[in-house]
């Protein structure tokens, strides 16, 4: 059995690939909805104690938009969304349908289509690792949230924490507009689902 | 998990669903702050991390305000945060009221080592900062868009 406490090379090389083969699929959704070049960022694949989560991805009070989704069925766990207030700001400007966003807040109509951008995005992700594995994963609706890091992450973190000490996280970056603006995602599997996702690639 | 004595601050950044719980000893100026994730450590299979869970935290806490010179029987508690940070239109699952849980399992453990809770700023939908300050016991509560509170 996969043991998220002892992950190694081989491992982590095979987690960078799923990470990998969703984000990718993640970024060709994205833009197609801008009409613009996404780049890739190599994906990290991280083993964290609970109380470094925080700091590691960038520090505990720092605001961002997060948007969560709950994953289930075969592969179980969450995914998260998060990106800058400023980068939301850009991603609704290039949707065009929003010219004036009103920095600092933002309106209903607008919340509402960062959460939709999120369900595309992660809902891309997550198929093409159903296609990869052949497993079915199904995902609940998006939730958004605009607060400080550490609260946000405190979602993820409780989840698998009630399994155990630690939290594998494969996380993927999109970018654009010469890399300035940037959304980070992950995919934050229960620990039951590494074996079922291995089994399912091959791995033994 | 951390205590220490004035002029010393203790703090703990972006909390969501967690609970922080504040002990306080008046006479040496003594204080303790727990990070807590979980309610109560029966309930969940593996739970060999005493950190993580209301019950096991407070116990150790006590256990490390003692051993810092603190009179554990004359504390008073204050406990911040147990948001919901994501809310889901069909209702949503534990795990999204878990911020509800740890708070009941919070008060319930400081009143089972007859600690009295002297205030709380706890629930919302929104993340908090603590600073804890051991001249006076005060714990100033920060937050993203909804200002700074004292209780």
């Amino acid at each position: 059995m996969f043991d998220v406490g002892d992950i190694n090379s081989f491992y982590l090389d095979i987690f960078k690939e799923i990470g990998n083969i969703g984000a990718g699929n993640a970024a060709t959704s994205l833009s197609k909805l801008i009409n613009k070049k996404v780049n890739m960022e190599v994906p990290r694949v991280k083993t964290l104690n609970f109380y470094e989560v925080p700091e590691i991805m960038g520090g505990a009070e720092k605001e961002v938009v997060g948007v969560y989704v709950e994953i289930s069925e075969d592969i179980r766990g969450c995914m998260l969304l998060l990106m800058s207030q400023h980068s939301a700001e850009i991603l609704l400007k290039e949707l065009m349908a929003f010219n004036n966003i009103s920095s600092g807040s933002f309106t209903e109509l607008e919340l509402s289509a960062l959460e939709e951008i999120a369900n595309i995005l992660l809902g891309a992700y997550l198929s093409a690792i159903g296609t990869l594995t052949d497993l079915r994963i199904k995902y609940s609706v998006p939730s958004l949230a605009i607060d400080m890091a550490g609260a946000i992450l405190s979602v993820p973190i409780i989840k698998i924490g009630q399994m155990g000490d630690k939290v594998l996280f494969i996380e993927t970056d999109l970018l654009f507009k010469n890399n300035s603006i940037r959304v980070n995602i992950f995919l934050i599997p229960e620990y039951d689902s590494f074996d079922l996702m291995l089994e399912a690639l091959g791995v033994e | 998990m951390k205590v220490a004595k004035n002029p010393h601050l203790l703090t703990t950044l972006g909390l969501g669903s967690c609970v922080g719980i504040a002990l306080y000893d008046r006479e040496n100026k003594i204080g303790g702050l727990a990070h807590i994730m979980l309610p109560y450590s029966n309930e969940f299979k593996n739970n060999s991390n005493p950190l993580k869970f209301a019950d096991t935290a407070v116990e150790k806490l006590l256990y490390k305000m003692k051993e810092a010179g603190s009179n554990i029987e004359k504390l008073t508690g204050k406990i911040a945060g147990g948001a919901r940070m994501f809310n889901f239109k069909n209702g949503g699952n534990d795990i999204l009221r878990i911020g509800d849980r740890n708070v009941l399992a919070a008060k319930e453990v400081l009143k089972s080592f007859d600690i009295p809770l002297i205030s709380e700023d706890t629930g919302g939908t929104y993340g908090r900062s603590i600073v804890f300050h051991l001249d006076d016991g005060k714990v100033v509560i920060k937050t993203v868009g909804r200002g700074i509170k004292t209780i």
